[in-house]
């Protein structure tokens, strides 16, 4: 839910804010009480052995207090909002002869923006005032009830663990299994957000591709999402073949990878093998640093240092040289992304251990020779891991792009010429005003999706490489 | 058969007549005092595969190895024994300048390997490394399959003109580890996969496929159970045939079942050497003696 769509008054927010602190209050309190009572189990003559340690007692009687209170106030919160609001507004668009969803949605925040004490344009409707009031009386009401119900629960629950403790109880063994459930919802978290957005993307896409056939989108060779505006106006159907978008994108991805991949490779051979531990701690971190720079600055410098530089040598050697070159844009960010593969190759060259330099040394090889032949086959994993962050980096970049490369989307695989990339359409078409239902809106949500599978597809390519050719140490 | 057995009875006249020699310079000296810094009994042989002389090991300031002079004979193994920390793995890294390798290690004196003095600036360890080879106190197989693991050596050196010949000189490294038998049929597979005394034998492999002069085993058993331990020592006794071996072991009895000679190290100085079995039944140094019979370790 947004933060800024809940019309929690600040009062709203600090009471259910006061009431959660005091449900927490009460499970560290349940916590105490567990803790004596178990002990007070464990010192009776004729008791039997506690199960677990008196601690997890505690824990359980807190758990017991605290969470179901806690799910019925945040249960509460997402259901009573729109419940209040129906009840408020209850009649009054009816009494204002309202009947389109749209119009009926402007009154609701009307009143919303009441509610929440916001500076209104226009004169107060009169039922509007009064529905606000009453929505205010009925959320006071509504918090009221709230914060009786989960008390009641927390000391409920509470009331009823004490009562259930006895030494048999098995507690050590209920705790591990709450802690692996929240460890368990955890980690699924972020799986979920990731099947969300790529659902939220797919939804659009499909809405894209029952206008524009899926052929010519994957196909296509132009690439011109202009759409007119009134069905009347001339020559203007737009063109969305994805093909030259994408060749832009694999075309700056693989300047900056051929740029990055060996330079940053060698710097980590360079910095774990070669160096001194002296310098490689002050270089390390120096290098570092390049990843930290904002990407509009790599922009500037793209766009005023490098971009002119390539035009001007491309001049001296008779080349036609675009003012915004693919060349350029890839180089720069090809430097920007030189740290993801140095730093993350040089740790796990580092991990490598110890002993097989040593074997290999022993056998009168050469540093290169080991370096060849044993170190870097055993931290590949790894440095197809780094390599693959830094491809995905370069394919999501935009700023460098934009700033360098053009917007203009040619089918073209010169360096040397101005191209796009498919992060750079998305921005552009979504920057400004747009109707989200019009093809060339939704054509961004296409182009994210593609992106989206093509990064899915190297993430697996690239598990396959790392578990054909891995070699284990250890 | 009957010629190798033949060979072994030889030594063990020769071994018997030296010990006696030694005994006899036993009988006459007191026991050495526990303060004297001069190595006690014979550490020099007649006919020598590797000479050091005056060695000094230092890491930064901490001074490892304190004026050591020694000689290892022509096929024998030579036993290098003492308490933990004493010395044994730094002066045995010497031998064939691993331990260059480590940061802040400084090596003086002379060592001579035939004709070769090792540390002298213009000599190149790649081919000592292959001359005097090392098998470590862990079994560190490369991550690679068990074939490559051995043909390794051969590979970065040359030694193999084609790949039947490199196929031959695995097999016959195998072989001499005791190991073919067990992994003949699955030399594809990794060598981590072996279990520790494997990899260990592999590791012996590894080390004798580039065919050096001299074995240094650091330790070679300490991580195998007593048959992985007896199938590295009936290797070591074989290989003694061929090469010169010295061995580290905190095993007094591993040293005197595979070592013709034994030199005690304490705190960086070489306290006594002496054939291996007047070592064990007469020592002459005071702490010799405490650490042989377990009264101080
Ligand atoms: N890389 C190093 N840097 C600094 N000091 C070291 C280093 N390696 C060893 N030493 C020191 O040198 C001394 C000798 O160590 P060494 O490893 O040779 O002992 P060791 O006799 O092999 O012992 P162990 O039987 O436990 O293997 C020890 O005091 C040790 O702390
Ligand atoms: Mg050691």
């Amino acid at each position: 839910m947004n933060e800024a769509l809940c019309p929690l008054t600040d009062g709203a927010a600090m009471s259910s804010s006061l009431l959660i602190a005091l449900i927490l209050l009460l499970s560290s309190l349940a916590y105490w009480l567990g803790c004596r009572r178990a002990v007070a189990l464990a010192q009776r003559p004729s008791a039997a052995r506690l199960h677990s340690r008196p601690g997890y007692y505690g824990v359980l009687a807190g758990v017991w207090c605290g969470l179901p209170a806690l799910l019925i106030v945040a249960v509460w919160h997402l259901a009573a909002d729109p419940l209040l609001t129906r009840m408020a507004m209850n009649g009054v668009a009816a009494a204002k002869g309202v009947v389109s969803p749209d119009q009926v949605d402007l009154l609701v925040n009307d009143m919303r923006n009441l509610v929440a004490g916001n500076v209104v344009m226009h004169e107060v409707d009169p039922l509007i005032q009064a529905a606000a009031d009453q929505y205010i009386g009925l959320q006071r009401l509504s918090d009221l009830a709230l914060a009786t119900v989960a008390l009641a629960t927390a000391l409920a629950g509470v009331s009823l663990f004490l009562g259930r403790i006895r030494p048999a109880l098995r507690a050590r063994n209920q705790v591990e299994r709450i802690v692996k459930i929240v460890l368990t919802l955890c980690s699924t978290f972020a799986v979920f957000v990731t099947v969300g957005i790529v659902l939220s993307v797919l939804f659009e896409s499909i809405r894209f591709f029952q206008q524009i056939s899926p052929a010519d989108f994957l196909f296509g060779l132009k690439w011109s999402p202009q759409m007119a505006i009134r069905a009347d106006q001339a020559g203007s159907s737009g063109s969305f073949g994805a093909i030259p978008v994408l060749a832009g994108t694999f075309l700056i991805s693989g300047i900056a990878m051929a740029i990055a991949v060996p330079l940053g490779l060698m710097s980590a051979i360079y910095l774990s093998e070669y160096a001194s531990s002296r310098f490689r701690a002050v270089v390390k971190p120096l290098l570092e640093i390049l990843a930290g720079v904002p990407t509009v600055v790599y922009g500037f410098f793209a766009a005023l240092v490098v971009a002119p530089a390539i035009r001007n040598l491309g001049g001296l050697a008779g080349l036609p040289v675009a003012s915004e070159s693919a060349l350029a844009a890839g180089l720069v960010m090809g430097i920007m992304i030189i740290p993801f593969v140095s730093s993350l190759s040089d740790d796990v060259i580092n991990a490598v251990p110890q002993s097989l330099r040593d074997g290999s040394y022993g056998l009168g090889a050469t540093k290169s020779e080991t370096i060849k032949l044993v170190i870097l086959p055993a931290a590949l994993p790894g440095i197809v891991g780094s390599i693959l962050l830094a491809v995905s980096r370069a394919i999501g970049e935009t700023m460098i792009v934009v700033m360098a490369a053009g917007l203009a989307a040619n089918l073209t695989f010169n360096p040397l010429q101005a191209v796009t990339t498919v992060t750079v359409q998305i921005v552009t078409l979504l920057v400004g005003d747009q109707e989200f239902d019009s093809p060339k809106t939704l054509a961004a949500f296409a182009l994210g999706m593609l992106l989206f599978a093509v990064t899915l597809a190297l993430n697996v390519a690239a598990l396959y490489v790392v578990r054909k050719y891995r070699e284990e140490y250890e | 058969m009957a010629a190798i057995l033949g060979t072994v009875l030889d030594m063990r006249d020769v071994a018997r007549e030296k010990n006696e020699a030694d005994a006899a310079v036993a009988a006459r000296v007191r026991k050495v005092d526990r303060d004297q810094r001069q190595t006690v009994g014979l550490p020099f042989v007649e006919e020598p595969r590797m000479i050091c002389r005056e060695v000094n090991v230092y890491y930064g300031d901490k001074h490892a190895i304190k004026n050591v002079s020694i000689d290892v004979g022509k096929n024998e193994v030579l036993a290098m024994i003492g308490p933990s920390g004493c010395g044994k793995s730094t002066f045995l890294r010497c031998l064939n300048r691993m331990n260059d390798t480590v940061a802040g290690c400084r090596v003086t004196g002379e060592i001579v390997l035939d004709d070769l003095d090792i540390y002298d600036r213009k000599v190149d360890v790649v081919p000592l490394r292959a001359r005097v080879g090392m098998v470590f106190q862990k079994p560190n197989p490369f991550p690679k399959s068990i074939f490559d693991n051995v043909a390794y050596g051969p590979k970065i050196h040359g030694l193999a003109g084609s790949k039947s010949e490199l196929r031959d000189i695995v097999e016959g490294s195998l072989k001499k580890a005791g190991l073919w038998n067990e992994v003949s049929d699955r030399l594809d597979q990794p060598g981590t996969g072996l279990s520790g005394g494997q990899q260990q034998r592999l590791c012996i492999a590894r080390a004798i496929a580039v065919r050096p002069e001299v074995i240094l085993m650091d330790e070679p058993c300490s991580a195998l159970d007593p048959i992985a331990t007896a199938t590295v020592e009936d290797l070591i006794t074989e290989l003694k045939e061929q090469y010169t071996i010295v061995i580290v072991t905190h095993n007094m009895q591993q040293a005197a079942r595979v070592s013709q000679r034994t030199a005690y190290f304490h705190l960086g100085d070489l306290v006594e050497v002496g054939s291996t079995d007047r070592i064990f039944t007469n020592p002459r140094h005071q702490l010799t003696e405490d650490y042989i019979t377990g009264r101080f370790g």
